[in-house]
């Protein structure tokens, strides 16, 4: 690669204000997690980490790379597709888990909403 | 032809992420992309008897980008809501939703949608799948917010998936 290539002005400024407003993003649901007081509360701001925080910086090194290479370098999106896929297996976990201790001690939390016969499938 | 190939959309897909992966579509990347194409479902088939049938791509184009734009607007509306939390709190509730779709792998994709969305979270579902019950982050009104789930994210899948 060419290091005294020249890139265009307004892919930095791109490039830069998309990285910035995913870490901004992702700064807010950090703050959240600390924030917020009830546990259920709390399980939501990290989402923007994973998605608009994770979109941004995606879209700035795809946006960066192919403009540097001169050809579409679109593997970076993979990352918010396979996020997307994989991170509702643990946020279901919690929420679940939360769900059965805060039943079984007693909290403030809706009845079981499981009723009839499992589908089985 | 289906047994060499049990989930056709799985295949491309697979060969798809890892010509991406590589970021090549040499002879030697395009061998490897589609043996493991070929041999990743037939190997995962046995752990999932069940086949899914998706149909109408243009309503899973027009799904994906709606989850997009909610995405992006419930983004900024938690962002407010932890900026505000100091004097405000968010009006944060369960929602019993009522469901029609019973699909499975329908329901797989309705759980990934609700998780993505940061204002939702996926909290638990009857065993005979007719309820769902949903954390929302911030509530207003909400049989309002009932018919727009079913609208937008519920009709969908009944109609790509059953």
């Amino acid at each position: 690669m060419n290091e005294s290539v020249a890139l265009p002005f307004w892919l930095e400024l791109v490039t830069a204000a998309l990285l910035l407003t995913g870490s901004l993003f992702a700064l807010i649901g950090a703050i959240g997690l600390v924030r917020l007081k009830e546990y259920f509360q709390r399980m939501h701001p990290p989402a923007l980490a994973s998605t608009i925080g994770a979109w941004c910086v995606a879209l700035a090194s795809i946006l960066y790379f192919s403009v540097l290479k001169q050809s579409p370098v679109l593997h970076a999106w993979l990352i918010p597709i396979l996020l997307s896929i994989t991170v509702p297996v643990t946020t279901l976990l919690l929420a679940r888990a939360a769900l059965f201790r805060k039943r079984t001690s007693g909290e403030d939390v809706p009845e079981e909403v499981s009723s009839g016969r499992d589908r089985g499938n | 032809m289906n047994r060499l190939f049990p989930a056709p959309l799985l295949s491309v897909a697979l060969f798809v992420l890892w010509l991406l992966l590589n970021l090549s579509v040499s002879p030697g990347n395009l061998l490897l992309g589609a043996l493991l194409g070929i041999l990743a479902p037939i190997l995962m088939a046995p752990l999932r008897p069940q086949h899914a049938h998706v149909r109408r791509p243009w309503v899973i184009a027009k799904l994906i980008g709606r989850v997009g734009l909610d995405v992006i607007h419930s983004n900024l509306q938690v962002a407010r809501g932890v900026l505000r939390a100091g004097n405000t709190p968010p009006r944060s509730a369960f929602v019993h939703i009522p469901l029609d779709l019973r699909d499975a792998h329908g329901l797989a994709a309705l759980s990934m949608i609700t998780t993505v969305v940061p204002g939702t979270i996926w909290s638990e579902l009857a065993l005979d799948r007719s309820m769902l019950l949903l954390h929302v982050f911030d509530l207003d009104d909400e049989p309002a917010f009932i018919e727009h789930f079913k609208h937008t994210y519920e009709r969908p899948l009944m109609e790509i998936f059953e």
